[in-house]
């Protein structure tokens, strides 16, 4: 199992497929970067040569921002909007959804488990 | 879609117009606007606008890192101040 960025990389899918376990690097990119280090899309991480996964792990780790950096930074920019106040800043204090969507019903990604209120009418059957 | 760059950012005239007087002589002074569409530019940093929230004119003191926000992003239009408590609740909290 090759150690790249970190943690990571399965050995035993495509490497394509694999790369993608690195947070920060997608389908797109995985392509991008094993066709530049030349190595069939086909093969897993196992048969890579010794010389290609050093060239996998200098491309990921000096040309991306990954992992723990990644992360990081989207958080700053997230605090960085809810310092200044502004009102994508609000809806990520209160954790509801930022884009405009409805949240009538739905937004359950943003809101967590429903809250039941009580004394509120249950939905009618039928 | 984004805006088109040959255009440059949108600032109403007007109100440009109060900035550049107010950068020219170096003075503070509350700039009152409806104009809440109009981009926060670099020359807005330091100055304070009363911008309308359609019942009011609410304080926005811009920094540094509003800057390509728009006035409007920090004056927000609706007050939801929770939901009601339920009438049930309020009896069995009485004694």
């Amino acid at each position: 199992m090759p150690r790249i960025a970190g943690v990571d990389v399965p050995d035993h899918k495509r490497g394509v497929i694999a790369l993608t376990e690195i947070y920060g690097i997608g389908q797109s990119r995985a392509k991008d970067i094993v066709e530049r280090v030349g190595i069939d899309l086909e093969k897993s991480p196992r048969e890579w040569t010794e010389d290609q996964t050093r060239q996998v792990r200098r491309i990921v780790e000096e040309e991306y921002t990954v992992e723990g950096q990644l992360r990081t930074e989207v958080q700053m920019n997230i605090k960085r909007l809810m310092d200044i106040g502004c009102y994508r800043g609000l809806r990520h204090r209160k954790g509801l959804p930022v884009n405009g969507q409805r949240t009538r019903t739905n937004a359950r990604t943003r809101k967590g488990r429903r809250k039941t209120v009580a004394g509120k009418k249950a939905a009618p059957r039928k | 879609m984004p805006r088109s760059l040959r255009k440059g950012p949108y600032v109403y005239y007007k109100l440009q117009r109060k900035v550049d007087a107010l950068n020219e002589s170096n003075k503070k002074k509350v700039v009152k606007t409806w104009s809440r569409d109009s981009l926060i530019t670099p020359d807005f940093v330091g100055h304070t606008f009363a911008v309308h929230n359609g019942r009011q004119f609410i304080p926005v003191y811009v920094t540094e890192n509003m800057v390509g926000h728009k006035l409007g992003e920090f004056a927000p239009t609706r007050t939801f101040k929770g939901h009601a408590k339920s009438k049930v609740d309020k009896r069995t909290r009485r004694p």
